[in-house]
């Protein structure tokens, strides 16, 4: 592997204006556009600079423990008969989750900016405890947005970020969840914008982040390129990966984009179904969700007909938002991409299948990938290779899962 | 009772600010909300408030993410979602309104989303054809307003843009060569909700602004008192009071009145 663990450039989008196609663009109040500015040239300045990717090649591989393992799943590639299954491990990375790529590669940008106060949102947790890891490594006072509903759900992960020295702020409004922290922490960054770096954890929000978190998180798809080479000597024939925002999907499919033989498949939370109309299903049900504006981009939202944002549902917090980054919408659009769904009992299936066949309890979210290859390995030929994005470790939804289990 | 207004859209908004000068004043902008606390007491507090003679308001179309918002405008519209306000029914509201003598510009303040959803060309026209006559959306800088310039020039209906004290000179200019109407001058690096005091910088600031523009320069953010109006004297050419004004409403209709009242009062002295 090189030094450099961020890829750049390998596309020519987003444009100057944060379009990736029609989606993307920069929809905030005037008080931030200027730090959005400042955000963008102090990144592309950085990423030109050597030292930079040094720094940060360095931590990911004496901090996170990258590059991350490629594990085959062959008991259950065998108990499927079909494709072999391979999983992309970022469960291992520190923290448990793929979020600490980007928490660590905005952190560094923070401090280069001369930024001592980080403000983050989260859901599921796992970018708030990436973010809390982060600035406690860096030295960075760190404070987390996060939903009330969520809190309830993600206890170990709060207890975490707050013995990492972070901040953990509840969030009332709203639906109390992902969505309604990011309105919060918005809220913060817009007064407090002088002073403070807004670590946005997910490829969404105004440009520059969408092109910034993708290239953050990268370094999954280019590390597990060269390893699925390694081991089968071949390139996948599909990538899996969960997307809530989608930040560790475009992470791994970013490095696949040009090999036209691969196939690229995000998988949604379809939560109790489509016709429930309760789930976070942004790209299934055209009834409800459509292009529209949320949080400073212009994207598939999920919505009333009068346009207010609806409330969603998953059983996994980090996939319970309603709407999607827009370089998916844009790789939806170009058929680059096929997005599909699993539902909450679908994912606990596959949660608890993965646990027994291969000794991985998965996140919630990843266990949503999970269950596409499930479906999808039995109709593909043995000798064909399915990647699957592990996004992280299922430590924080075991309350959860034992609260719909039973013990 | 019906009045004919002898201007509209624009110029509407342009007379606003030509007659608060000629009575070297400020014009007094207040915000409703249609739907709070529920469709027909907004539309009384605007009739109530718009016999006071003030200049001109701003129609509050709620959204479910507010995120310039603080929490007493996020708790009024809210309520105003939850009491079944659509963006077609704050456009019935200002056709009432218009149909009941209104005569002082609207202009019509909501999120980027709910107009989308509407059809932007399509909520133009019929905000226009209803009797508004500007729009302002506080999540649309100049370089995403090209949704909404097109529509709002054909139909000579103004279109606002915002300025901020972390807005640096080509921003200022950006907005001063796209807005119409006026410029939104937010008085602080914040959200909206009611302050105490007014910004120590506001002079300084506003003069930054003067030095680039002949835009109309409305304040809004944190103008809660009839002092704040009084202070306001000479230094801007407009401005806004919201949240203040929800927060009189909060302990009573007459509350809420009285503030209005004497905040006119206070910039015609
Ligand atoms: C383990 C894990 N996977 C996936 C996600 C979804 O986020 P994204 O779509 O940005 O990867 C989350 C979010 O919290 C997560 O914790």
């Amino acid at each position: 592997m090189t030094d450099t663990y961020i890829q750049t450039n390998i596309s020519d989008l987003p444009d100057e204006r944060g379009y990736f196609g029609e989606f993307g663009g920069r929809f905030v109040p005037e008080t931030i556009v200027p730090a959005l500015d400042e955000l963008q040239a102090a990144y592309a300045e950085a990423i030109a600079d050597p030292a930079f990717h040094a720094n940060l090649s360095h931590l990911q591989q004496t901090y996170t423990g990258r590059p991350t393992p490629i594990s085959h799943a062959r008991r259950l590639s065998e108990a499927l008969g079909g494709a072999q299954i391979y999983l992309k491990r970022e469960d291992l990375a520190h923290t448990g989750a793929h979020k600490i790529n980007n928490a660590l590669g905005q952190g560094l940008l923070a401090r280069r900016m001369g930024k001592r106060r980080i403000i983050a949102e989260t859901g599921a947790g796992q970018h708030g405890v990436g973010a809390a890891t982060a600035m406690a490594l860096l030295g960075l006072e760190c404070h987390v947005y996060m939903g009330t509903v969520d809190i309830r759900r993600q206890q170990p992960n709060v207890f975490r970020m707050k013995l990492l020295g972070a901040e953990v702020i509840p969030v009332e409004s709203g639906s109390r969840t992902l969505k309604d922290a990011i309105n919060e922490a918005m809220r913060d960054w817009v007064t407090n914008v002088e002073t403070t770096f807004y670590l946005l954890g997910s490829a969404l929000g105004p440009h520059p982040y969408p092109m910034m978190v993708r290239d953050f998180q990268s370094v999954i798809g280019v590390e597990a390129r060269e390893q699925i080479q390694v081991l089968t000597g071949q390139l996948p024939d599909v990538c899996i990966a969960c997307v809530g925002g989608g930040s560790n999907a475009i992470g791994l499919f970013h490095a696949f984009r040009d090999d036209a033989h691969t196939e690229l498949i995000g998988v949604e939370a379809g939560g109790h179904g489509i016709e429930s109309k309760q789930h976070a299903a942004r790209f299934a049900d055209l009834d409800i969700s459509r292009p529209g504006i949320l949080h400073g981009t212009r994207s598939f939202v999920m919505q009333d007909d009068d346009g207010q944002i609806m409330e969603t549902h998953s059983v996994s917090a980090g996939l319970d938002y309603p709407s999607v980054g827009p370089e998916h919408a844009h790789l939806r659009q170009l058929e680059r991409a096929y997005y599909t769904l699993a539902t909450d009992v679908e994912a606990l299936e596959a949660f608890q299948v993965l646990s027994k066949l291969e000794g991985i309890i998965p996140a919630l979210e990843s266990a949503h990938a999970v269950a596409e290859a499930i479906k999808r390995a039995p109709t593909m030929p043995k000798d064909s290779v399915l990647l699957v994005n592990l996004s992280g470790r299922g430590d924080k939804d075991l309350d959860t899962v034992i609260g719909i289990l039973g013990e | 009772m019906t009045q004919t207004r002898q201007a509209q859209g624009t110029a509407a908004i342009d007379a606003m600010f030509a007659r608060a000068k000629s009575e070297n004043r400020a014009a007094f902008l207040p915000y409703f909300c249609i739907g709070y606390p529920d469709y027909d007491e907004s539309l009384r507090a605007i009739e109530t408030v718009a016999e006071l003679g003030v200049d001109g308001f701003e129609i509050g179309m709620p959204f479910s993410d507010p995120i310039a918002d603080g929490p007493t405008i996020q708790a009024a519209t809210q309520i105003a979602l939850e009491n079944g306000t659509t963006v077609r029914l704050c456009l019935d509201a200002v056709r009432t309104l218009r149909d009941k003598g209104l005569t002082q510009p609207m202009l019509m303040m909501g999120y980027a989303n709910p107009l989308v959803a509407y059809g932007t060309d399509r909520f133009v026209r019929d905000a226009r054809a209803a009797g508004a006559d500007g729009l302002i959306v506080p999540d649309l800088p100049p370089e995403e307003a090209s949704m909404f310039a097109q529509s709002c020039a054909r139909e000579g209906m103004a279109l606002v843009f915002f300025l901020a004290p972390t807005s640096n000179d080509e921003r200022i200019e950006l907005a001063a060569a796209k807005a119409t109407g006026f410029i939104y001058v937010v008085s602080l690096t914040g959200i909206t909700g009611a302050r105490e005091e007014l910004p120590a910088y506001l002079t300084d600031y506003i003069a930054r602004l003067r030095a680039k523009t002949d835009m109309p320069l409305v304040l809004g953010f944190g103008i809660s008192t009839p002092d704040h109006a009084r202070q306001l004297r000479g230094l801007t050419d407009g401005f806004i009071v919201a949240s203040a004004l929800i927060r009189a409403w909060q302990r009573s209709f007459n509350d809420m009145r009285a503030l209005a009242s004497e905040i006119f009062a206070a910039i015609q002295q």
